[in-house]
């Protein structure tokens, strides 16, 4: 971008740690923050990509690949925080893969179904 | 007269106590690079000022084998001594003594120098080292907890509130610091969380250590938890001395006035502000270019930094600054920075602390993160705490003041009692660029040269509105002065509003948006 280019010419150059920030259609000279750089960018949820809402333990898997499902359709129990949490389809589709197994221990966001 | 005999008696008690846990817990707390409570207490305070209260308290236990133990204190020293030659409360928590765990009596030794320092209107210093609630006592422990809370929510705004983070403090136990006003933690020394890293990696599979989880640095520079940071114990007690040098002992006390002399030479204010607007420069400057000796005391210097605010005097007298910062994030609002400044500015009116405000902003940050993590409640604190607050409020806009960034930096409009803007002031709707691109959005899309006709309106719309005149032709900014005028107008517009007086609507109080 050439509006880019021309403002990091008037850059003080000592000063390493100055980057670009743009706001209301101006670029400002700036230190940006950590919390800034680490902020993850949006992305629109994929439905038929079941993630784990919370941190758990896979402990039943209801399911099976190929298997078709309607919306509602209880796939797997993760456990967490003591409770039991039905795992639901969010969708009507068909099982493409199942991508944990029973006993495992899974991260949050952690991909567990995949439905065509 | 008492006899010889009682008076050996009382000293041998004396003694004994202050042994605190006794010499292997001693050894194991400095082994930890930690003083003992008493210690601490000592440090701090006016030299052979303490007066110890409840030095004979017994601890109240009746289970698990616990009658038979003898915990000296019940494991917090309480009492008064003065600070600067003022008289302060204060309690320590002894983790020598069953890790400073909190049982029934230990609460009511607290709640007792809290009462103590709301009625006699003193600050209270609370240095937290606890391992937390004391089990064996049960509900009668989370019952203390409950007592201290209610206690620092009404003391709130009355009298000073300041917590120490000396050792961990985990559990209901945070709320008490989370409730004052301000919070010193000390590298590798603090700990504070809710959760601990054993309880977390059990449920939810985190490895995460203490000290990532809830260190001193943590909580200075991700949570905003704390307030003032240091290296050691010693210079974390210097800390609280400037800190309280600053400050009235009670919201119907002034504070003890300081030296006045004039700012150090070095700041030149004419030369710290570069004229592109887009450029940065360190804000603090500006503040130090107006304050008495060039001093000021920032508080939560490493959180929310785009945002500075703090204490400094003007003609002997405390004043709170709240300046953007175009150094960091080019000074924007955002979540953090919002809470941060409202949460200030609401001190300083509590203690009756003019606030003076420099503005310099190209507005909010935009993002998902920041819609979708409230920065419309957390932005409306902002102007809540700057519209509620009745002390003087003084405004001076620098260079950029655009659209809802502008009106929420204590503008006019939330009746800021004096509004000066430097010759280079730009208060707008927002930014020239921006603008442009919307008004003349047509024109330069039918324009042969399209980037050259955006410039060509971009600069006539600079010439007609990027000015502090438009503002200060309606009276939203009562005098545009040049930058090495500030220092004059602002010790002026303090002396004249030292009788400010408004009134409010008569409510139980209002619901602001936390």
């Amino acid at each position: 971008m050439s509006k880019k280019e021309k403002h990091s010419e008037e850059e003080s150059p000592e000063d390493s740690t100055l980057e670009n920030l743009e706001i209301g259609n101006a670029l400002y000279v700036t230190r940006l923050t950590a919390k800034f750089k680490q902020r993850k960018n949006w992305e629109r949820p994929n439905l038929r990509m079941v993630l784990a809402v919370i941190p758990g333990t896979i402990q039943k898997i209801m399911v099976k690949e190929g298997e078709k499902v309607e919306a509602g359709t209880p796939m797997l129990i993760l456990e967490a925080m003591k409770m039991r949490n039905e795992v639901l389809a969010p969708v009507e589709g068909v099982v493409r893969r199942i991508h944990v197994q029973e006993g495992e221990q899974v991260p949050k966001s952690h991909l567990l179904v995949e439905l065509d | 007269m008492s006899s010889d005999k009682k008076v050996k008696e009382l000293q041998q008690r004396r003694k004994e106590v202050q042994q605190g846990g006794g010499e292997k817990a001693i050894q194991k707390q400095v082994a930890m690079g930690k003083m003992t409570a008493r210690e601490r207490i000592i440090k701090l305070l006016d030299e052979g000022s303490f007066n110890e209260y409840d030095m004979f308290v017994e601890h109240e236990a009746r289970d698990f084998g616990m009658e038979q133990k003898i915990l000296h204190g019940d494991g917090v020293i309480t009492g008064t001594g003065t600070l600067g030659g003022r008289p302060v409360c204060i309690f320590a928590q002894d983790f020598t003594v069953a890790g400073g765990s909190l049982g029934s009596m230990h609460a009511r030794k607290i709640t007792k120098i809290m009462d103590h320092s709301l009625k006699m209107r003193m600050p209270l210093i609370g240095i937290n080292d606890s391992g937390g609630a004391r089990i064996q006592e049960g509900v009668n422990s989370l019952a203390g907890y409950g007592e201290i809370f209610f206690r620092n929510t009404l003391a709130s705004g009355v009298i000073p509130q300041i917590s120490v983070i000396l050792g961990p403090c985990a559990g209901g136990a945070v709320y008490s610091p989370a409730l004052t006003d301000f919070v010193f933690v000390v590298d590798s020394i603090s700990k504070m969380f809710i959760t601990g890293p054993e309880v977390i990696k059990t449920v939810l599979g985190e490895d995460i250590s203490m000290e990532e989880l809830g260190g001193a640095r943590v909580h200075s520079e991700t949570t905003g938890n704390a307030h003032f940071f240091s290296e050691s114990e010693d210079e974390c007690f210097e800390q609280i001395k400037s800190l309280l040098s600053y400050l009235p002992w009670s919201n119907t006390d002034v504070p003890e006035p300081k030296k006045v002399v004039e700012p150090l030479s070095s700041y030149n204010i004419s030369e710290i502000v570069p004229g592109d607007k887009r450029q940065p420069y360190d804000v603090r400057n500006v503040i130090k270019a107006v304050t008495d000796g060039s001093d000021f005391f920032e508080i939560q210097e490493s959180w929310a930094a785009n945002m500075v605010i703090g204490f400094g005097t003007m003609n002997g007298r405390t004043v709170g600054f709240v300046a953007n910062q175009p150094l960091v994030l080019a000074g924007v609002l955002d979540v953090d920075s919002s809470d941060k400044a409202a949460r200030f500015i609401r001190y300083c009116d509590a203690f009756n602390i003019p606030i003076v405000t420099f503005v310099d902003l190209p507005g909010y940050l935009p993002g998902v993160d920041q819609e979708h993590a409230g920065v419309i409640r957390h932005g409306a604190k902002v102007l809540y705490a700057y519209s509620e607050a009745t002390v003087p409020k003084i405004t001076v806009i620098i260079r950029k003041a655009y659209g809802g960034g502008y009106i929420a930096m204590n503008s006019r409009h939330l009746r800021a009692d004096f509004v000066f803007a430097w010759p280079d002031a730009e208060v707008a709707v927002m930014g020239p660029e921006g603008a442009a691109n919307i008004i003349f959005r047509r024109e330069i899309a039918a324009a042969e040269n399209p980037e050259e006709m955006r410039a060509q309106k971009v600069q006539e719309y600079k010439e007609k509105f990027a000015n502090p005149y438009v503002a200060a032709a309606k009276g939203f900014i009562d005098s545009v002065i040049e930058p090495g005028e500030t220092r004059k107008s602002l010790l002026h517009a303090l002396e004249v509003s030292g009788d400010k007086s408004v009134g409010m609507p008569a409510k139980k109080h209002g619901i602001p948006p936390f």
